[in-house]
């Protein structure tokens, strides 16, 4: 027997919410996702109108389909938004340049301006060339910001006990107090990946589905199994952990990492230079390894533009395959 | 963020295998004797210092948090498993006339048999309640057994937080000793033994109608997630209940820190993060005149088993809820396996998880705020969690709900109107004389508890305190709908 909609008791049914668990018709959670995401905007207060907000394409199913319901609801409720694409091309064969291919696709379906940024450009480096020198460890650029993958994040963090991270993880963007630092922020933060994947699926999206070639992470991979096992006992789980992660509070006197920015490049970091910086000079001297694992106190040294010592640069060297 | 393999193997790889422990181990404390058992990494221990060693953990535990006063009356929430079994036990070592440092609060035992709720046979509930009596016989300490099938004659009282009765003459903790001790020397051996033989036992019957309705209770509730979510409540309510009664002040319960660090974990998946802080910390006084400790959480489960079994400390199976169930049965089980599973790989996740848990803490509200018995929620009384940004989880949550279902509810005008005047607080605007349904009772609720009130069929199968007390709240929340535009706000 046909279900019939939930919402409006005209049409069929053609899904059940995973989030709700209702039964709903094509049309009717179109509407539902794209107003859920709106309340979500208008809710955090996330753009002013007249804002230029680059949405990062990575041509995968979270950015095609933030990309489609970021311009139908600028137009829908006339943000005023300035929306154009954004790409890094980090050099990945066989991964970025196919999914660069979809970003394209994408950019010419919804009129929207397109930036790709190399690697090469920014750094004169290529995803590629880096790994070949560092061996594949800690490479992992972005990941998506679904439910899915803060409520990822705030399990990650409790097993990991990393409180500073855990605070910050739920917030839906990230304070930029750093002059000129542009802020990040995620819209899709309530919305499932399975709604993501739905939606992409009965609009017909075009998305580059093969995971990144880089990314085989070990401990990730258990909080991610955790929840997925969570939500196929209860559904709601996933909002439930987020819900946990934006109440909880942090006792007044444990100490936290202050946030500052990084000296060179002005960017978020907790160090005195963001990672990026660190693995850019790693490379640029020839210690890959200095990219990888804690090396804080070296901070002051490449600040200063001082070589290592002997012992230090024998420990960061390449790895020998 | 997102770093792959987070362990420094460079590290672990130049560690040293573990030499196999020998039997002509010595002891690494002292020297001397030779070592039975291995506690962290290598730290071999003999039989006589690790048991110095537990018995201090546990002196430590109540030394450092200073709350339990001399003469404090204290009930021991006993399960009959290891851990509650070893507190026990540890009680008894501390109240012993040769312990050096002797404890000095009053002991009574309380154990909840939730059998009914579990479905076992009165013969099987009986023979571990006789299994247990003659335990605690044995210590000489008063005692209750209460039957779960007690929560239906609960008086609404339960429910509401008590004060703390903050006594201007309340000395501190230093005092309190000091003037205890000076009490003490004029006391007599004899008057302190005659003391403790004023024993109190006590033994309730369940009737056969309460039987029935623990049954229809929780075959009610369609999940076993949710099943365990209310036998932990009602558990909670029973012993806060005969705490008060008897004018206890402290109840400890026997949470070891791997049972903590699963508990924390579990409780973040069902929502619970804002009382996180109560639920798995050192102390949790959201009950106002009695406080739950835990002063077993420096244990792991491990230390609790070998000290068990090596010194002979008696306790009882008792299959609970989701024995013999499998991973995937409930959010509570599947925490469970996970944790454990984790902690064989990597064997810090205990103890970190733990760690966590001591970073956190509950946003309490100020004592004049809490005489308000709404603001707190009916079934699990922590501080509500509802009441959060428009931009958060919980919204998202009802706008998702709305968007999906509303123009259903159009027949029904009552629900319509309630979700039009968004305002209409809690008990909801449009419920006039009838039975609590879901959509009331959750108003009244944190956001988990309606995770689990969500999971069930009728709520009128909940026991008749926390209905009558529900319709308490919905009416004087009408009321104070009804005069608000009167009422003069707090700033804060």
């Amino acid at each position: 027997m046909p279900v019939q909609c939930s919402n409006c008791v005209q049409r069929r049914a053609v899904l059940k919410r995973p989030k709700t668990g209702h039964s709903l018709c094509k049309d009717c959670f179109f509407w539902a996702f794209e107003e859920e995401i709106h309340q979500t905007i208008v809710s955090a207060g996330l753009f002013n109108r007249g804002e230029t907000v680059a949405i990062g394409a990575s041509g995968g199913k979270d950015s095609t389909v933030l990309a489609h319901v970021m311009k139908v609801l600028n137009e829908r409720y006339d943000y005023g938004l300035n929306l154009l694409l954004l790409s890094v091309d980090e050099g990945i064969t066989g991964y970025r340049d196919d999914s660069l291919e979809t970003v394209k696709r994408n950019q010419q379906q919804y009129e929207l301006p397109l930036k790709i940024v190399s690697y090469e450009e920014l750094y004169g480096w290529t995803m590629d060339a880096i790994v070949k020198q560092v061996g594949l460890k800690n490479n992992c650029t972005f990941c998506g910001h679904n439910a899915d993958d803060v409520a990822e994040t705030v399990l990650m963090n409790v097993l990991r006990g990393d409180i500073a991270r855990l605070r910050r993880c739920t917030a839906i963007s990230t304070a930029s107090e750093g002059e000129g630092a542009i802020p990040r922020c995620k819209p899709l933060k309530y919305a499932y990946e399975k709604e993501i994947v739905l939606y992409a699926y009965f609009k017909k999206l075009d998305y580059f589905s093969t995971e990144c070639i880089y990314s085989p992470n070990a401990y990730r991979g258990h909080a991610r199994a955790f929840l997925k096992d969570l939500e196929s006992i209860r559904p709601s789980s996933i909002i439930d952990v987020i819900h946990s992660g934006e109440t909880l509070s942090v006792k007044d006197g444990v100490k936290m990492p202050v946030q500052g920015t990084c000296s060179r490049c002005g960017y978020i970091s907790s160090q005195a230079l963001c990672k990026s910086c660190v693995l850019l000079e790693g490379l640029n001297r020839g210690l890959p390894k200095l990219g990888i694992g804690k090396h804080h106190r070296l901070h002051g040294k490449i600040l200063a533009q001082e070589p290592l010592t002997e012992q230090e640069e024998k420990l960061l060297k390449a790895v020998d395959f | 963020m997102c770093q792959v393999e987070e362990d420094y193997n460079g590290l672990e790889c130049k560690q040293e295998k573990i030499p196999v422990p020998t039997l002509s181990r010595k002891c690494m404390k002292c020297k001397e004797g030779t070592a039975v058992l291995i506690i962290r990494v290598s730290d071999a221990f003999c039989r006589s210092c690790f048991k110095e060693y537990f018995i201090h953990k546990f002196r430590a535990m109540l030394g450092k948090n200073r709350v339990i006063f001399p003469q404090e009356k204290v009930l021991l929430a006993v399960s009959g498993g290891a851990a509650s079994c070893s507190m026990l036990a540890q009680v008894q070592e501390g109240l012993s006339r040769d312990a050096p440092k002797r404890l000095r609060f009053m002991p009574g035992i309380i154990y909840i048999d939730d059998g009914g709720a579990c479905g076992r046979s009165s013969e099987e509930r009986q023979r571990s309640v006789d299994q247990l009596k003659s335990i605690f016989t044995e210590t000489g300490f008063p005692y209750f057994i209460v039957p779960l099938e007690q929560v239906f004659s609960l008086p609404t009282s339960v429910l509401v937080p008590g004060t703390s009765d903050p006594d201007p003459s309340n000395p501190s903790y230093k005092q309190a000793v000091d003037q205890y001790i000076k009490e003490k020397q004029n006391l007599t051996e004899e008057e302190a033994a005659s003391a403790v033989a004023q024993l109190r036992i006590e033994e309730s019957v369940c009737s056969p109608e309460h039987k029935l309705a623990l049954e229809r209770l929780f075959s009610s509730l369609n999940t076993l997630t949710a099943k365990e979510d209310m036998l932990h409540t009602l558990r909670q309510h029973l012993i806060l209940h005969v705490a008060r009664e008897n004018g206890y002040s402290k109840v400890m319960m026997g949470d070891s820190c791997s049972r903590l660090a699963v508990k924390l974990l579990s409780n973040i998946a069902l929502g619970r993060g804002a009382a996180l802080a109560s639920d798995t910390g050192f102390s949790d006084p959201r009950y106002g005149d009695v406080v739950i400790v835990r002063p077993m959480r420096d244990y792991s489960s491990k230390e609790i088993a070998a000290y068990s079994r090596m010194f002979h400390v008696p306790s009882v199976f008792i299959s609970g809820l989701d024995t013999k169930t499998h991973d995937k049965a409930s959010i509570q089980r599947l925490t469970e396996s996970f944790v454990t599973n984790l902690q064989a790989d990597f064997p810090s996740t205990v103890s970190t998880i733990y760690r966590t848990s001591e970073k956190l803490h509950t946003v309490m509200p100020s004592q004049g705020q809490t005489t308000e018995p709404a603001s707190k929620c009916l079934l699990c009384l922590c501080a509500l969690d509802t009441n959060v940004d428009k931009a958060s989880a919980f919204h998202a949550t009802l706008v998702s709900e709305q968007l999906s279902q509303i123009k259903l509810q159009d027949t029904s005008h009552d629900a319509r109107h309630c979700a039009e005047g968004q305002g209409c607080g809690s008990g909801g605007c449009c419920s006039s004389n009838r039975s609590p349904e879901h959509q009331d009772l959750k108003t009244l609720l944190c956001y988990s508890c309606r995770l689990t009130v969500k999971d069930m069929g009728a709520v009128d199968a909940l026991p008749p305190y926390i209905i009558t007390e529900a319709e308490k709240r919905q009416k004087r929340s009408r009321m104070k709908m009804e005069i608000s535009e009167f009422l003069l706000e707090d700033e804060d």
